[in-house]
């Protein structure tokens, strides 16, 4: 069955937090081969500046997924996930993560292009503390293969 | 340490790496990340929905390709935004004794913007010689 379209302009409100530890931080950067002392050690960070260890910049791919997951999982979207593949991802971030941030994050469907039975997804999740303040707005587009795709 | 964008110019090379991925990489970032998705790390599986087998989550290679411009500018946190498109999937070999997958990645000044304090570095990131990843651009502040 093809994927619902009508999903397009969509919002999924925010969820429970997400809260970064500083060993998922370091976690997240051993995944990435990052080496920056920043991410690994309090002092260097704090050196820069940051009132904890640092994220890596793509590190708030793990609450826009969370986020997205409410797209992929929802039964009227009719996505197979593992026909799944990313197409293109952006991060703005308003200001670094840093362990101890408490996340929220909104999820806009901003676009359901069909392609033959399957289609062209554009998501926008607003990333924000609890408090309100925005930290990373980020984009990604995923491809939902079709049969024979 | 901090970059002046004074003593940048468009065009200028500011390093180059290579990046070296196992199947181990791919099961250590899907733990990371949370994306378990099959196609990264089960070849039967990858193999049965048309995919020349395992390949590295895209997010893998650009979270990787990025430490370039992050040890380069000397703070994660410069890094104001990122972006790129995955064209080509990099798969990743079951090999004991080589890398399964190698990718090379350079980093060049795009395009310097005095009035933000930015400079744009553009990314170019190829597995067997073919670019995977596509308008890799990370814009950084620098003074």
């Amino acid at each position: 069955m093809s994927i619902n379209t009508e999903l397009q302009g969509r919002r999924y409100p925010a969820t429970e937090p997400y809260q970064v530890g500083r060993e998922k931080i370091r976690e997240f950067a051993l995944a990435v081969k990052a080496t920056h002392p920043a991410h690994f050690d309090t002092t260097a960070a704090e050196k820069l500046g940051y009132s904890d260890v640092v994220a890596p910049p793509t590190f708030a791919i793990i609450v826009a997924q969370r986020a997205d997951a409410q797209l992929i999982n929802d039964p009227e979207a009719r996505i197979d996930f593992s026909r799944v593949v990313h197409a293109d991802q952006r991060f703005t971030h308003h200001r670094p993560i840093v362990a101890g941030d408490e996340l929220l994050a909104e999820l806009h469907v901003d676009s359901i292009r069909a392609m033959g039975d399957g289609a062209l997804i554009t998501t926008r999740a607003e990333i924000t503390t609890v408090e309100g303040e925005k930290v990373a707005t980020t984009l990604s587009s995923i491809l939902v293969r079709g049969e024979g795709q | 340490m901090s970059i002046a964008l004074s003593e940048l110019v468009a065009g200028q090379e500011i390093g180059r790496t290579t990046v070296e991925i196992s199947r181990a990489d791919l099961v250590r970032y899907a733990g990371a990340s949370g994306d378990f998705n099959p196609i990264h790390w089960n070849e039967r599986f990858a193999r049965s929905v048309e995919l020349p087998g395992v390949i590295a989550h895209g997010m893998f290679t650009m979270g990787a390709a990025v430490q370039l411009v992050t040890d380069w500018i000397g703070d994660p946190g410069a890094v104001l935004d990122y972006q790129t498109r995955f064209t080509r999937p990099v798969t990743v070999e079951d090999v004991d004794d080589a890398p399964g997958a190698v990718v090379e990645i350079t980093g060049t000044v795009g395009a310097l913007d005095p009035d933000n304090s930015t400079a744009r570095i553009d990314l170019t990131v190829t597995f067997n010689g073919q670019k995977v990843l596509v308008k890799a651009q990370a814009v950084v502040r620098a003074w």
